[in-house]
């Protein structure tokens, strides 16, 4: 398949802990037995709650994680990676291809940098450009298109505000002509009427330059708006992946269900309907045997508790990983 | 018509900054009702954690209270002028006592290196005159009624052994322990996952019907707020734009920037509609708008822009329990 | 609720480029313009530059060699001499001070008495030619002040002789060249040492504290009288000088060592280093233009804050003996004198140089407190 951009198979990432006193070293499952297919041009949406190891996918995904077991193969028209053995000039090379927008708006800027030091960084750093009469025409026509006030540029971070910070991490990431980009909870920190404009803006910036994002959120409404594609997350799995209107029409999982109830209607006639799951978030540590949900899951049965479920495709791009999605998705049928 | 349990007028609130004298709150009045859920929505700079403080004098020392501003409290009848409580122990009677908070980190919230249940038990004895023994029973009884279990056991953890929820749960345990009437809630589903969230709210909602107790709910989240309240107040750079039942606000939004915050959350019924911001920024609160604190961002002022400009706005009914201010929205009733 | 609002008249245009000054103002001088907020920290700061330029220009401001070859051997343990303007004899323009006699026969059991002569005056100059000295290589004679006949001690004279006044003030000198040497490797030591364990962390931090801490430990009056032992009295004043500065540097890398370390865990987990290593950044550069800027003004509050404490060190260990000794001046060593009983009873003057240390100490101070201060805030201009 050619137009898959980024590919992860079977892809593992466990964090070891510190032994406290004898036995066995804990770890840290983040992620386990992820398969997923990134296509060229699209807005992948991965959602999950604490724990779902969206985070480290994203990162091993730029190579800022271990990979632990599996492979990801990053595929583009002129060149083929496999992040495990990536390193030296071919990983100077994808640094430049793939880049990060992170979470916090406040921590991701160093602040003793000037906006335009900090937005020029990644040239300089990288070689980009070689003159500094080039690097600042790069920082501004970026700028221009973050719609950053060109006055501002030389500003220090602590005069903005957490909307127009995005913007400057944006323009940071944008600036060494990317072609993936992983927006790790950009707009979570953001106010709500200034988190419509952000996403708005990553619209338009991937309709104008074709660039593929990997959106990761736990807001499934922010996810179903700006994304084409979504794959749900839970304790380290993916539970189910499928083309958004897919997902919210024939949803085949029984997390993915409790996942959707479970966000508050805007409607206020329409109370209680939250259904709600009983229990905690196991830990990464020491996640359940068979499928990861059995222990909040509903429906849950015995073979749920010691078999693990296959990662099979239920129709055209959408998979599941569920011993009854079958018997479910009918039951569920909206 | 009962009298309400805590009623605040013509709140003002500035803090001394090195930039000068910030407003942080301008002219807030509301009422709160005993057994009444009221939402306070705002996002950042709103003002509205500021004013919950105000509530129970937790603003920092910085912090001028103008002179015409009231907060009373009405318990059993008596009324207690909050804002001229000064001695420590008066002021016991609003923190804790009959006011409870809780706040959005609850892993901040509790001391890392005592056991939440010797925090429950210096709660009760500071505001009660029970035995230590009473308290614990009645710390553990709290625990098992926020639905924690093996409450027992919880009782002498620390709060690292707690994960998201459960401490959430633990700090609505301890806050409720001394029934309080009025319980204010800053944001406390904002850390926490959704379906952990909608537990949280379905614990909230049963113990007001339980306790009758009064909740000032903060968020920025209108769908929890959708879900929770009884009554909204909107709150926008430290003025209060709208207020009304929660089926009048959210169905029926009166002001400008309500219906600017509610077009721009994404629908999960029409994942086609575009996402609609309201445009531009918050000002900083040391670059106050003039007139109408909102008329920078309003896209609906038209042919009175003028008038927004260099007018403040009067809080006016156009019906019973709705209020906004707004020139366009009088301007629409008189017409 | 007001009903109407008057429009405000602002001068935007002033209030506008005062905003933008504050955006655009990079940390150190948002540090300064804290820092000037705070009054005793100013008070300190312009103590402090006083004190530091009165012992840069010493040689100038005093009116004769602090050495045994300024002494004044017919003035010793002399009281200080104050100029007045007016006595019985009448009023004068020119301050001037008396003439002391000494003089030794039968009637005082052939001890040497001093006497004033109330009659004979001497008056004080300005800019006499005086004592040689040599400033930045140039040989001058000018001092400040001096007497037309004879010699001034404001501050008295010791058991030699000596000048108390010039002393005070070149000791100052002294003090604060021992303390900046010392300052100074204890800095490049606690960056070198500290900056590697705090940039790498796991094993290589694990050891270095290890090592940090034992150095801590070294108890540092037993240590210092066995190196003093080993100083062969043949080494010059000088160069007995420079090996103490050398060794206060040495025992007091560790404190510092630490705070950097800490400053360097906490803030390579910040996400913008993050970004900068995904954009393929080097170490270097990382440390070079994100950490080190963002704890400069950490450190050298550090630093200004450690300052006193070598100062400290120094002149404790010369008061005990063990730091410098004559002819060479600090503070410790004028110190030193007032063991004595008689002087404590008799010749109390000699403690004027006291007053002058505590001052210099509480001046760093204040203003390492003040810079503290001033520097942390704006680590948290966050919502």
């Amino acid at each position: 398949m050619s137009d898959v951009l980024i590919e992860a198979r079977n892809l593992s990432v466990h964090f070891p802990l510190r032994r406290l006193g004898f036995g066995e070293r804990p770890v840290v499952r983040a992620c386990e037995g992820i398969n997923i297919e990134i296509e060229k041009g699209s807005f992948f949406g991965l959602v999950g709650e604490s724990g779902s190891g969206k985070t480290t996918l994203g990162r091993a995904m730029l190579k800022a994680a271990p990979i632990s077991l599996g492979e990801i193969t990053y595929s583009d028209t002129d060149v083929t990676y496999d992040l495990g053995s990536l390193k030296g000039l071919e990983l100077k090379e994808y640094r430049k291809r793939a880049q990060l927008i992170f979470q916090d708006p406040y921590a991701a800027l160093s602040p003793r940098m000037t906006v335009r030091d900090i937005i020029a960084e990644p040239l300089e750093v990288m070689g980009i450009t070689s003159s500094r009469a080039e690097t600042d025409e790069k920082v501004r026509e970026i700028a221009a298109k973050c719609r950053l006030n060109l006055e501002h540029l030389r500003r220090f971070p602590h005069a903005f505000s957490g909307g127009q910070r995005q913007r400057i991490s944006i323009a940071r990431a944008l600036v060494s002509d990317p072609k993936f980009i992983v927006a790790d909870e950009s707009v979570a920190a953001l106010d709500v009427s200034i988190q419509a404009d952000v996403l708005n803006l990553l619209n338009s910036i991937q309709e104008e330059s074709g660039i593929t994002f990997l959106f990761i959120s736990h807001d499934l409404s922010v996810i179903a708006h700006t994304c084409n594609f979504v794959a749900v997350m839970y304790l380290g799995q993916i539970v189910e992946a499928a083309p958004t209107h897919k997902l919210f029409s024939e949803t085949a999982h029984p997390y993915t269900r409790a996942l959707l109830s479970a966000i508050p209607s805007l409607d206020p006639d329409v109370r209680g309907h939250a259904q709600k799951l009983e229990g905690e978030i196991p830990s990464p540590i020491n996640p359940p045997p068979g499928c990861r949900f059995n222990t909040r899951c509903p429906h849950a049965q015995e073979r749920c508790r010691t078999e693990v479920p296959e990662w099979r495709e239920m129709s055209s791009g959408h998979h599941v990983a569920c011993h009854f999605s079958e018997e479910l998705s009918a039951e569920f049928g909206t | 018509m009962t009298s309400p349990l805590i009623s605040v007028k013509d709140l003002t609130l500035r803090f001394k900054t090195d930039e000068g004298l910030v407003t942080a709150v301008n002219n807030v009045s509301f009422d709160i009702a005993p057994g009444e859920v009221l939402g306070l929505v705002g996002e950042s700079g709103s003002g509205k954690s500021v004013t919950a403080k105000a509530l129970m004098m937790l603003n920092a020392e910085n912090s001028v209270y103008d002179d015409n501003s009231h907060i009373t409290l009405n318990l059993d009848g008596e009324d207690i002028e909050v804002l001229s409580l000064k001695r420590p122990q008066d002021q016991m009677i609003i923190r804790g006592g009959a006011i409870s908070m809780i706040f959005q980190e609850p892993m901040a919230s509790f001391a890392p290196a005592i056991t939440i249940g010797d925090q429950m038990v210096e709660q009760l004895l500071i505001h009660s005159d029970m035995t230590p023994a009473q308290a614990k029973d009645i710390s553990i009884e709290m625990l098992t009624r926020v639905g924690i279990p093996e409450p027992a056991q919880r009782f002498g953890q620390y709060a690292f052994e707690f994960s998201g929820g459960m401490r959430q749960r633990a700090m609505i345990a301890m806050a409720l322990s001394t029934k309080p009437r009025l319980l204010i809630a800053d944001e406390p589903t904002t850390a926490l996952d959704v379906t952990i969230q909608a537990q949280v709210i379905e614990l909230m909602k049963d113990l007001v019907d339980e306790f009758h107790m009064s909740i000032l709910f903060i968020t920025h989240d209108l769908g929890v707020i959708a879900q929770t309240v009884d009554r909204v107040a909107v709150m926008y750079l430290g003025n209060l734009v709208e207020t009304g039942t929660v089926r009048q606000v959210i169905n029926s939004p009166a002001h400008p920037y309500t219906r600017g915050l509610l077009n721009s959350l994404p629908k999960l019924d029409d994942l086609e509609a575009p996402l609609t911001p309201v445009p531009g920024d918050i000002p900083s609160p040391l670059d106050r708008p003039s007139g109408c604190v909102f008329h920078t961002r309003c896209v609906e002022s038209g042919a009175i822009a003028e008038k927004c400009r260099t007018e403040i706005p009067v809080y006016s009914s156009d019906s019973a329990n709705h209020q906004v201010a707004c020139h366009l929205a009088t301007q629409g009733e008189q017409s | 609720m007001t009903d109407t609002a008057t429009i405000e008249e602002t001068d935007v245009n002033v209030d506008q480029s005062a905003k933008e000054a504050y955006f655009t103002a990079g940390q150190g001088q948002l540090i300064w313009s804290r820092f000037k907020k705070q009054r005793a920290a100013m008070v300190g700061a312009g103590v402090l530059i006083l004190l530091v330029l009165s012992g840069l220009f010493a040689p100038f401001l005093t009116p004769y060699d602090p050495t045994i070859e300024g002494r004044n051997a017919d003035y010793q343990n002399g009281a200080p001499n104050i100029p007045k303007f007016w006595d019985e004899n009448g009023f004068s323009f020119r301050p001037f001070i008396y003439t002391y006699e000494r003089t030794r026969s039968i009637e005082t059991n052939f001890r040497w008495v001093t006497k004033v002569n109330r009659d004979k005056r001497r008056y004080v100059v300005l800019f006499p030619e005086g004592d040689k000295y040599t400033l930045a290589g140039i040989t001058f004679r000018t001092h400040l002040f001096g007497v037309d006949e004879g010699k001034i001690h404001l501050f008295g004279t010791d058991a030699t002789g000596k000048d108390i006044y010039s002393r005070t003030f070149h000791s100052i000198n002294t003090s604060l060249a021992v303390g900046t040497i010392g300052v100074l490797i204890a800095f490049v030591l606690a960056l070198i040492i500290g900056g590697v364990s705090g940039y790498y962390g796991g094993w290589t931090d694990s050891v270095l504290q290890m090592i940090t801490d034992a150095v801590r430990t070294v108890p540092a009056i037993p240590l210092f009288m066995a190196i003093a032992a080993f100083i062969p009295d043949t080494v010059s004043s000088e160069g007995r000088f420079f090996i103490i500065s050398i060794i206060l540097g040495f025992i007091g890398w560790p404190t510092l060592a630490r705070r950097v370390r800490t400053h360097l865990l906490t803030e390579r987990n910040q996400e913008y280093v993050l970004a900068a290593q995904l954009c393929g950044a080097s170490p270097g550069h990382i440390i070079g233009r994100h950490l080190l800027p963002s704890f400069t003004s950490y450190i050298i509050v550090d630093l200004i804050i450690s300052f006193p404490y070598m100062v400290l060190s120094e002149t404790a260990l010369s008061f005990i003996g063990l730091g410098l000794k004559e002819p060479v001046n600090s503070l410790g060593v004028m110190l030193q004198n007032v063991t004595k009983a008689d002087v404590l009873l008799n010749y109390q003057w000699n403690f004027i140089p006291v007053i002058f240390f505590i001052v210099l100490v509480l001046a760093f101070v204040f203003v390492g407190d003040g810079l503290r201060d001033a520097a942390d805030p704006y680590a948290d201009t966050k919502k």
